[in-house]
């Protein structure tokens, strides 16, 4: 068990009559990125949602390293190191971009509260590593020139890599990218591409991403889970996903039509 | 009769003026300390507080209720105290007294928070400023019952003395006022720059956000709560010393609507402002108070009470050229 970051066992969350995950287990393996697929409202989202203890599911269990993280407050689940980003950007707005990023590091701040506010002590040494980290962060991402700007004015694609480096600046094990490509052109998606693969390269972060860009989720994920009403279709490598039957019937509606590798 | 005014004024202008800046000054601490609470509980939850007149004022019943009745008893001391008119407390004892208070009013914060606002988590906005509303009937009538009409007494120690500066008579409850409010307001300013008050700013802009960066929300809304109401409360203690009311108590005249003369000043500085708040506090006093001294001469033309209009006219003026006030956050929109 103890190989698998994350374990999630016969998952079924319910809203009042509806079912919006039903009886679906996965995992993720260290340094992994696994992605989750499926139609719209087939419950990827929800799957991010139970994770992060937003949702209660009814029924199953997820194990995080080997613990249950059930029945915990989401604050809780974030600071075992499981980091988020939102499908509609949620970063805090009026902000400027060093500082969304330094909220971030709100879970590795050790100060008190005397020391935060008369600025001494642990205060101002966790002050300074937090902002070079910080920097390291907004260097990673290039959006050096965005540094000093309220995140409300920044464009979109700027804005999703912003909500990228605020999760980085968690320093989480898990990262839950909620379709970080969403909405951007295809330049933009090849730099985020790039990030995501610096990311499991150069920091080592296990990642599930939920995606609808398929071209991006072939190229770059290790495994891939497909869901559809709430079920599990198929689990696999890309190559075994896409020759999957039932991956074909629930995309296309039919199983005499091919899915592109593209 | 308005002649003899002016020369009175005029004979001792320097004077005249000193005594209506403490006034002016010592009224805007009330203020401020009351807008603080209202401030640091919409900060935090994005809710304009109606209950703060209710609660303030419960803060101070706690205080006169421990400082009149013949004790508490879980005092570490003998309460000698109950004081007539002219009584007073000790300088320690009356300050326990206001700690414990306190203590008391951010406990009923606490529990207000847990049984009606934290269930309102995620709910619309505009529910939870009503279920607010609601809580300031509920809680008026048990102010109002346990107020005689002419009010429960502090037992301030100072009562209503003076210092006389150059022949101007500062009440020293007018100096107390102003040197709690600025521990006050400077706590709550360096307060923000903890990890705690950034922790609450976040969850202003966005709670689920706030929630993936490993806030507990709901800690955050609790300490809010308690903070915001122990600020009112304070603020309702400062208003009872003499001579904000003429003899120095917990009144039924002034209290109830004291939170509601200080919403013109988180109108005028912001509402999710700490600085808009002690600016607005200032401003608005000083132009009640000023208004009221010098345009004493048209009294027969404006009405006696015309300068407690005046705070409201700088609210009406502000919204028409500054709806976001002196310094509260502007909604940023992208076009």
């Amino acid at each position: 068990m103890s190989e698998h970051i994350l374990e999630a066992d016969g998952i079924t969350l319910r809203f009042g009559g509806v079912t919006a995950i039903h009886d679906v287990s996965f995992h993720v393996n260290q340094g992994e990125l696994f992605s989750i697929i499926g139609p719209n409202g087939a419950g990827k989202t929800s799957i991010f949602n139970t994770i992060s203890q937003v949702y209660r599911p009814q029924q199953g269990d997820i194990h995080w390293k080997g613990e249950s993280i059930m029945g915990h407050r989401p604050d809780f689940v974030a600071q075992l190191g499981i980091a988020r980003t939102f499908q509609n950007i949620e970063l805090f707005p009026q902000m400027t971009v060093i500082e969304n990023l330094l909220l971030g590091r709100h879970i590795r701040m050790k100060q008190n509260w005397f020391q935060g506010m008369l600025w001494f002590g642990v205060a101002k040494v966790e002050e300074m590593e937090n902002r070079r980290r910080v920097e390291d962060i907004i260097d990673f991402l290039e959006i050096e020139e965005w540094r000093n700007h309220p995140v409300a004015l920044l464009p979109y694609g700027i804005q999703k890599l912003v909500e990228l480096g605020r999760a980085l600046a968690m320093d989480p094990e898990l990262l839950l990218l909620d379709e970080p490509v969403a909405g951007m052109n295809l330049e933009e998606t090849e730099d985020m591409a790039r990030f995501i693969l610096d990311i499991r390269r150069e920091l080592g972060i296990s990642m599930i991403m939920v995606e609808h860009d398929m071209g991006l989720v072939m190229d770059i994920a290790d495994r891939i889970m497909v869901l559809d009403f709430g079920e599990k279709i198929a689990e696999g490598t890309p190559e075994e996903v896409q020759k999957d039957p039932n991956v074909i019937a629930a995309y296309l509606g039919s199983s005499d039509l091919h899915v592109s590798s593209e | 009769m308005i002649n003899a005014t002016l020369q009175l004024a005029q004979a001792g202008s320097g004077a005249t003026f000193v005594q209506t800046l403490t006034k002016a000054l010592a009224l805007g601490s009330v203020y401020v300390l009351i807008a603080l609470g209202f401030v640091i509980i919409f900060k935090a939850t994005q809710v304009l507080n109606f209950a703060a007149g209710a609660l303030s004022m419960a803060g101070a019943m706690f205080m006169t209720i421990l400082i009149s009745d013949g004790g508490f008893p879980l005092l570490p001391f003998d309460n000698p105290l109950a004081p007539a008119e002219g009584e007073t407390a000790s300088i320690a004892v009356f300050f326990v007294h206001v700690l414990i208070a306190l203590a008391l009013a951010a406990i009923l914060g606490l529990v207000i928070e847990r049984l009606t606002i934290r269930p309102m988590v995620g709910q619309p906005l505009f529910a939870m400023a009503v279920i607010t509303l609601g809580i300031e009937i509920a809680i008026r009538p048990f102010n109002l019952d346990a107020t005689a009409l002419e009010g429960r007494r502090l037992g301030v120690p100072w009562g209503a003395d003076s210092w006389v500066w150059g022949g101007a008579v500062v009440p020293k409850s007018y100096i107390v006022a102003m040197v709690i409010a600025s521990i006050a307001g400077a706590s709550v300013l360096f307060f923000f720059r903890t990890k705690l008050g950034v922790a609450m700013r976040a969850v202003a802009f966005d709670q689920e956000a706030a929630m993936a960066q490993g806030i507990n929300v709901g800690r955050v809304f609790a300490i809010a709560w308690a903070m915001g109401t122990a600020l009112a409360a304070l603020g309702a203690i400062v208003y009872g010393m003499a001579p904000f009311p003429p003899g120095g108590s917990v009144s039924q005249e002034i209290h109830p609507l004291l939170a509601l003369r200080v919403l013109p000043v988180i109108v005028l500085g912001g509402l999710d402002s700490v600085a808009g708040a002690i600016y607005g506090g200032l401003i608005i006093a000083t132009a009640e108070v000023f208004a009221g001294q010098y345009l004493s001469q048209w009294n027969s033309t404006l009405g006696s009470g015309y300068s407690t209009i005046v705070p409201y006219l700088v609210m009406l003026f502000m919204l028409l050229v500054k709806p976001y006030g002196l310094f509260g956050t502007p909604e940023i929109r992208r076009v």
